[in-house]
C-alpha cells in the first residue's frame, strides 16, 4: 500500500484527477495542459478540468482543435525541450487517429536518438465501457499501447490511485499514458491531501486471500472485490490491482500466485490478444510447477462493443463471470 | 554577415551535402557497406539556403530523406556518416540510421521515417519556444507527398491558430516515392494550401539558393517576431529516385531527368558565384578541397568505428534502466 498515515479527504475519482492536475500546474511552471474542450466554462466533457483555465490562464490550459495528431505532436515537441505537457485524448478510442504520434514517435524518439532526446509527456483521458456509448466510444485499447516498447501505461481503480498515478506520470521522464475508467469517475474514496505518488510499476493487493489470485486493473477491480466478497467463507480470493500495466509488477503477481496456486486474470478489453494473455503466459512460464491448473481469463467477448444495455452487458465481463471462473478453479485436480 | 560571406557559406554547405552524398553512394555501390539510403542529390540548395538564415539555437525536424537538412543545420559529419553505416559512434549510437538522424546539440530534434510524421512535433518545439519567450524558430522540412497526410493539415491549422514560430518548408521534388505529384493532388502550387489555414504560402525555386534564402529569411524573421507560421514550397528535383540503388526510376521520364540534371543546383550556384565576382575559381576550389578532406575524414572515422555492442539494443528504451 502506498497510502501512508497522512491526512486524507474523501472525494470522487474525477475530483482526484483534477486535484493532481491543479497541484502540478501550481507547483511546476513547466507543466501545461492541452486538449479538446478542456477550458472553462465546460472544463472538459465531464468537467474534470473545470476551473483550471480560469486559475492558470489559457496559455497553460490550452484549448485545441479536434486534431489528435496535432495535440500529441505538440506535446511531444514541447516535452523534448523540457516542458511537462499533459495532453488529453478525450476518449481512448481516439488513440486510433493519433497512434502514429504515440507509437511511432513519443514511444521511440529516445531510443531512435540513442538516448539523446527524451519525451516527458503525459497523455490522459477517458476509457469508457459500460455506459451505452457503443462501438467507437467504449473500447479498452490498452493492448494497442502495451504492444509498443517505450510507453508507460497506467489505469487507476480508486481515487487515491488516480491522483497518485497521474502525479507520478507528470513527473516521469518518459511518455506515460493514463487510461481513466469513466465508469469509476464518481466512485469516492479517501485521497491524501498532499502530494501523492504511486511508484512506477507498483501493484497493490486490494484484498488478501489464500485460495485464488485475481489479477486485474481499472474498471474490473470493483467487480473482483465484489466477487471476493460474494465468495467469502467459501473461497478466499486475493485481488491484485496492477495499476501499472507497463511496466507491470510481475513480482507481486508471481508472489501471490505462488501462495494461492490458482489465478484468474480479468479485464474489460476483448479477450483475443488482450493483456490477460500476457499475464497468463508470464504466470505459466514462471510458476508451472506450483500451479494447480491453467490460468483463466475473464474478458470482453471478441465482438465490437454493442450499444443497447442488454447487448453491452452480454459483451462485457461482469462479477458473475468472475465468480464462475473462480469457482471453476476449484474443480482442478491437484497435481499431487 | 556580408552577402558574399553568406553566399559562399551557402555554397560550402551545398558542397558538403553533395560530397557526403557522393561518398555515401560510393560506399554502397562499392559494396563496402550495405545500408538503406535516401539520396538528397539535387535538393542541396534548399536547406543550405534556409540554414543560412538560422542560428545554432533554432530547431529543425525532417524526414527520412533529410541528411542534407541535418548536415546543413550543423550536425557533426563524422557522427552522421557513422550513424548511417550503423556504428556505435553514430549520432544515435547506431539505433536510428538515416531515417532517424538527430542531433539535439545543434537543434536537429527529430527525423521521422513516417511521411509527414514529424510535422506535428515541429509545432511542439515552436510552442515551447513561444511559451518560454525564447527567440528560437523551428523549421519543419518535409516533401510534397507529406502534404497529402492528415498530420500536415492538422499541424498547419494548429500552428496558424496558435501563431507558432514555425516555418514549414516543403521540398517539392515532384515525386512521392514512385508516384508523380500531380497524380496525387489537384493543386499546381502546394503553397496554395496555406490559404486554407489563414497562413502565408510562398512558392520559390528551391534550386535557386539566393531566392530561397530571401523567402526563408523573411518567413523566419516573421516567425521570430511573433507573427506566426509560413508555408514555403521550394521546388526541386530528386536525381536518385526514392531508395538509392533499389529504385530503377522507370517512372521518371528521361527528358525530365535530363533537364533537371542540366539545371543541377550545385554547379549552377558555383558558376553564378564566380560569374557574380563573389569568388575566383581557385577560392571556390579551395573551399571544395577543404570539404573533401572533411568528408574523407568522416568516412574514415565511420568505417574505423566499432559496431554497437549487442547489449546496446536493450538500453535507451526508457530513461532509467532497460527493461519494461
Amino acid at each position: 500500500m502506498t497510502i501512508q498515515a497522512e491526512e486524507t479527504k474523501t472525494i470522487t475519482l474525477i475530483e482526484a484527477l483534477g486535484q493532481a492536475l491543479d497541484d502540478a500546474l501550481s507547483s511546476d511552471p513547466d507543466v501545461f495542459l492541452l486538449g479538446e474542450d478542456i477550458i472553462d466554462p465546460a472544463g472538459g466533457a465531464f468537467g474534470l478540468t473545470r476551473g483550471l483555465s480560469t486559475k492558470y490562464g489559457r496559455e497553460r490550459v490550452r484549448e485545441t482543435p479536434i486534431s489528435e495528431q496535432a495535440i500529441i505532436g505538440a506535446g511531444i515537441g514541447a516535452a523534448m525541450l523540457g516542458a511537462k505537457p499533459i495532453a488529453e485524448i478525450m476518449i481512448a478510442d481516439f488513440y486510433a487517429v493519433c497512434l502514429d504520434q504515440v507509437a511511432n514517435h513519443a514511444a521511440k524518439l529516445r531510443y531512435m536518438s540513442g538516448g539523446r532526446t527524451t519525451v516527458p509527456l503525459t497523455i490522459r483521458g477517458m476509457l469508457s465501457g459500460g455506459l451505452n456509448f457503443a462501438a467507437q466510444h467504449s473500447q479498452s485499447v490498452e493492448a494497442w499501447l502495451l504492444h509498443t516498447p517505450g510507453l508507460k501505461v497506467a489505469m487507476p481503480s480508486t481515487p487515491a490511485d488516480a491522483k497518485g498515478l497521474l502525479t507520478t506520470a507528470i513527473h516521469d521522464p518518459d511518455p506515460v499514458i493514463l487510461l481513466e475508467p469513466v465508469a469509476l469517475y464518481t466512485v469516492t474514496g479517501p485521497v491524501p491531501v498532499g502530494r501523492h505518488e504511486v511508484p512506477v510499476g507498483q501493484a497493490d493487493v486490494k484484498r488478501v486471500g489464500a485460495d485464488v489470485t485475481v489479477v486485474t486493473y481499472g474498471p474490473c477491480v470493483p467487480m473482483a472485490l465484489a466477487a471476493a466478497e460474494e465468495l467469502a467463507g467459501e473461497i478466499s480470493v486475493e485481488v491484485v490491482d496492477l495499476r501499472w500495466l507497463a511496466p507491470w509488477d510481475k513480482e507481486t503477481v508471481l508472489e501471490s500466485v505462488s501462495k494461492t496456486g490458482r489465478a484468474v486474470v480479468m479485464h474489460q478489453a476483448v479477450e483475443c490478444c488482450g493483456f490477460g494473455a500476457e499475464i497468463s503466459s508470464v504466470i505459466s512460464e514462471n510458476l508451472w510447477s506450483v500451479l494447480e491448473g491453467p490460468v483463466l481469463r475473464v474478458a470482453g467477448a471478441n465482438t465490437p462493443v454493442p450499444y443497447a444495455t442488454e447487448l453491452e452487458q452480454a459483451h462485457m465481463p461482469g462479477t458473475n463471470d468472475l465468480v464462475k471462473a473462480i469457482r471453476s478453479t476449484g474443480e482442478w485436480k491437484s497435481r499431487g | 554577415m556580408t552577402s558574399k560571406a553568406r553566399r559562399l557559406g551557402i555554397y560550402e554547405t551545398m558542397y558538403r551535402i553533395y560530397a557526403t552524398d557522393v561518398a555515401m553512394r560510393s560506399l554502397i555501390t562499392s559494396g563496402k557497406v550495405s545500408v538503406i539510403y535516401y539520396s538528397p542529390r539535387g535538393q542541396e540548395g534548399i536547406p543550405a539556403a534556409v540554414s543560412a538564415a538560422l542560428t545554432p539555437d533554432d530547431y529543425i525536424t525532417t524526414t527520412y530523406r533529410g541528411i542534407h537538412d541535418t548536415i546543413a543545420k550543423g550536425a557533426d559529419l563524422k557522427e552522421v556518416v557513422a550513424e548511417i553505416v550503423g556504428r556505435k559512434t553514430g549520432t544515435c549510437k547506431g539505433k536510428g540510421g538515416i531515417m532517424h538522424l538527430s542531433d539535439p546539440r545543434v537543434g536537429v530534434m527529430a527525423t521521422s521515417g513516417i511521411v509527414g510524421g514529424a510535422i506535428p512535433i515541429a509545432n511542439g518545439l515552436a510552442l515551447r519556444s513561444q511559451m518560454t519567450d525564447s527567440d528560437a524558430v523551428t523549421i519543419s522540412y518535409f516533401g510534397d507527398g507529406a502534404t497529402n497526410i492528415g498530420a500536415f493539415h492538422e499541424s498547419l491549422n494548429l500552428a496558424a491558430v496558435w501563431r507558432l514560430p514555425v516555418v514549414f518548408v516543403c521540398q517539392n521534388n515532384q515525386y512521392g516515392e514512385f508516384t508523380p505529384r500531380m497524380d496525387s493532388m489537384n493543386v499546381q502550387h502546394i503553397a496554395d494550401r496555406a490559404a486554407s489555414y489563414g497562413m502565408p504560402g510562398v512558392t520559390v525555386d528551391g534550386n535557386d539558393p539566393d531566392a530561397t534564402y530571401e523567402v526563408a529569411a523573411a518567413a523566419i524573421e516573421r516567425a521570430r517576431a511573433g507573427q506566426g507560421p509560413t508555408l514555403i514550397e521550394a521546388t526541386t528535383y530528386r536525381f536518385m529516385g526514392h531508395v538509392f540503388g533499389v529504385d530503377q526510376m522507370e517512372y521518371m521520364p528521361k527528358e525530365e531527368m535530363a533537364a533537371a540534371i542540366a539545371a543541377d543546383p550545385v554547379p549552377a550556384y558555383r558558376s553564378r558565384l564566380i560569374g557574380d565576382g563573389e569568388a575566383r575559381e581557385d577560392e571556390i576550389a579551395s573551399i571544395e578541397s577543404k570539404v573533401d578532406r572533411e568528408v574523407a575524414d568522416a568516412v574514415e572515422f565511420a568505417l574505423a568505428s566499432p559496431v554497437p555492442d549487442s547489449l546496446d539494443a536493450f538500453t535507451d528504451v526508457y530513461a532509467k534502466g532497460a527493461v519494461a
